[in-house]
């Protein structure tokens, strides 16, 4: 026997309970708003933070699109999308433009994202001043006095050990001029995205049991010191060996018989609308074939 | 001539507990040392008032448990007091008590006005962090962005205090004592601050190194004008640094002169056995 879910899985006191925290996120932009995180049918640590707003959130007529550190397909990703289709009977969609909630994993698609689109992305790690100070009542009380000079020293001390700030992901953002935030482990190519952004912004950490947001048309500032601006990864010079993109996130590649490094976009959806607008027929069921 | 103090405290209380009919009253309390028998409550500083005035070193003396950290801690907002007040000479801050302000405003006086050399230096460093990294933070806080510059004055306190600048990037866990307390005291230095308070600095070190760090506060307040408040239960580092002292007990301040006549020509009892006692 199944027994029958409630929409979206949830009761409507859960979804209740888990919407006023994230109006109280949009309210306070930057400042992460405790929940009481639920058990959910996938493990900790797996997306249960972007999971359990999306559930809270979506609408029967809501389109939904997840991805995984850029992927449509993989695992993660697709279970997700199952557990939310079964619980909800949404459409689902690989295309960037025709969702309503994308959730995400990691990345912030390289189409731009629209002031009709909510962008869910899950976060492992809320707190940007975990690195200094492991005490929540701590950190918590550094956040209301103001006090970010250890989100500051973090990058201080990798300029001083490896010439750069090395942040490879989750480069931490002064939101609003007033809470310093872990944009979630997205390149630092993707911060400039959320500034300004047409899209409202939701992060949920799970495991964590906290709720943040920035709103759209909010000023979102990467941190950097004078002397050492603000960079994203550079691809100069690079393309997609696909869809031959450029001035988008690359994936390197390295191909294990020749040696040879080749770069793929990092965005499956996007590279495959590129390469779908100009191929015939045969062609297309080639280049689908090499993402399975 | 008249001169105004850098910092000035008045009627500093601190209690731990909540006190009872017993020793409520401020006048005729029954206290065993600092405590009341009756409710258990620690009077840690009672009334407590003394003027810091520019450039000059305040020593303050007293056995263990007199309350000479408590104010210390209680000054440097690290414990908030009872009751009392506190004024600092800045423009923005003329006639505000200090303790009544918002954290943020006490967090930006620490920043930008005080220094502190805790005893321990795992209270003032972080042990996993560089050196450099260490006096940059004091530097960040104080509102610089600028990492060439925070680098070439943490160079410079580091040389200063003797650190060998080969070492500036090892962290401070790797350190000796002497050394850590040293990088502690460069740290507190790094955004020039009109007011340094030393909690037992040298208690713990070995002689030639205590010697070290005593020479190097006695030429930064030299050089650097800085009023400093001293507390330290050794009366040889009093005497060798402070211009003025005052002495307390129990948590109150019982005597408070120049440090020669203090220790030249005690008045209180206590003071005179705490005088006599030196070895």
């Amino acid at each position: 026997m199944k027994a029958e879910t409630h929409f979206a899985f949830f009761d409507e006191g859960s979804k209740k309970e888990i919407r006023r925290a994230i109006m109280k996120a949009v309210a306070i932009p930057g400042y992460q708003v405790p929940f009481a995180s639920r058990e959910m049918p996938i493990a900790r640590g797996w997306g249960t933070g972007g999971l359990q707003i999306t559930l809270s959130i979506i609408g029967k007529s809501d389109v939904l699109k997840v991805i995984d550190q850029g992927a449509d397909e993989s695992v993660n990703a697709v279970s997700i999308k199952k557990l939310v289709h079964e619980t909800t009977g949404v459409e689902l969609t690989d295309r960037t433009e025709d969702a309503d909630i994308i959730q995400s994993r990691h990345r912030i698609p390289e189409i731009a994202l629209t002031k009709e689109q909510i962008i869910v992305l899950q976060v492992p790690t809320p707190e940007p001043l975990r690195g200094v100070e492991a005490r929540e009542y701590i950190t918590k009380r550094m956040h209301s006095e103001y006090d970010y000079s250890g989100a500051w020293l973090i990058l201080f001390e990798q300029i001083m050990k490896y010439g750069k700030t090395a942040t490879a992901a989750d480069h931490p953002v002064y939101v609003n001029h007033r809470y310093v935030m872990a944009p979630s482990p997205i390149p630092r190519f993707d911060n400039p995205k959320i500034h300004q952004s047409d899209a409202l912004i939701l992060l949920g950490a799970g495991r964590e049991k906290k709720i943040y947001a920035v709103p759209p048309y909010t000023n979102v500032e990467s941190l950097a010191f004078d002397d050492y601006p603000f960079t994203v990864e550079s691809f100069e010079g690079m393309h997609c060996h696909l869809c031959s993109g450029a001035d988008v996130f690359l994936d390197e590649l390295i191909d294990h018989t020749t040696g040879e490094t080749i770069y793929q976009c990092n965005d499956t959806s996007y590279c495959m609308e590129r390469m779908n607008e100009n191929v015939n027929e045969k062609e297309k069921a080639e280049v689908e074939g090499s993402y399975a | 001539m008249h001169e105004e103090p850098v910092l000035q405290v008045r009627n500093l209380r601190k209690q731990f507990g909540p006190g009872c009919r017993e020793c409520g009253q401020m006048d005729n309390r029954q206290l065993e040392k600092n405590y009341c028998t009756n409710c258990g409550t620690v009077y840690a500083c009672q009334d407590i008032s003394l003027d810091l005035y520019p450039g000059e070193i305040l020593g303050i003396v007293g056995e263990s448990g007199s309350g000479k950290s408590t104010l210390m801690q209680c000054l440097y907002f690290d414990a908030e007091v009872s009751s009392g007040e506190a004024y600092i000479k800045d423009p923005k801050l003329e006639g505000k008590n200090v303790f009544d302000l918002s954290s943020q405003q006490k967090r930006y006086i620490r920043n930008h006005s005080y220094g502190m050399v805790y005893q321990n230096p795992v209270h003032g460093l972080k042990m996993n962090f560089s050196s450099v990294g260490n006096i940059a933070e004091k530097q960040i806080a104080a509102g610089n962005r600028n990492v060439a510059d925070m680098e070439a004055t943490s160079k410079k306190l580091l040389e200063s205090v003797h650190i060998p600048l080969h070492r500036m990037k090892e962290e401070p866990q790797n350190f000796s004592g002497g050394m850590q307390q040293r990088v502690q005291i460069a740290k507190a230095l790094s955004n020039n601050p009109p007011v340094l308070f030393l909690d037992e600095v040298t208690t713990g070190l070995d002689l030639s190194v205590q010697a070290n760090v005593l020479d190097l506060i006695k030429t930064i307040q030299r050089e650097l004008g800085i009023s400093m408040l001293v507390v330290s239960h050794d009366l040889a580092v009093i005497r060798m640094l402070a211009d003025r002292t005052v002495v307390m007990l129990n948590g109150a301040i019982i005597e408070e002169g120049l440090t020669d006549q203090i220790l030249e020509d005690p008045q209180h009892e206590y003071t005179q056995q705490l005088v006599y006692s030196l070895l």
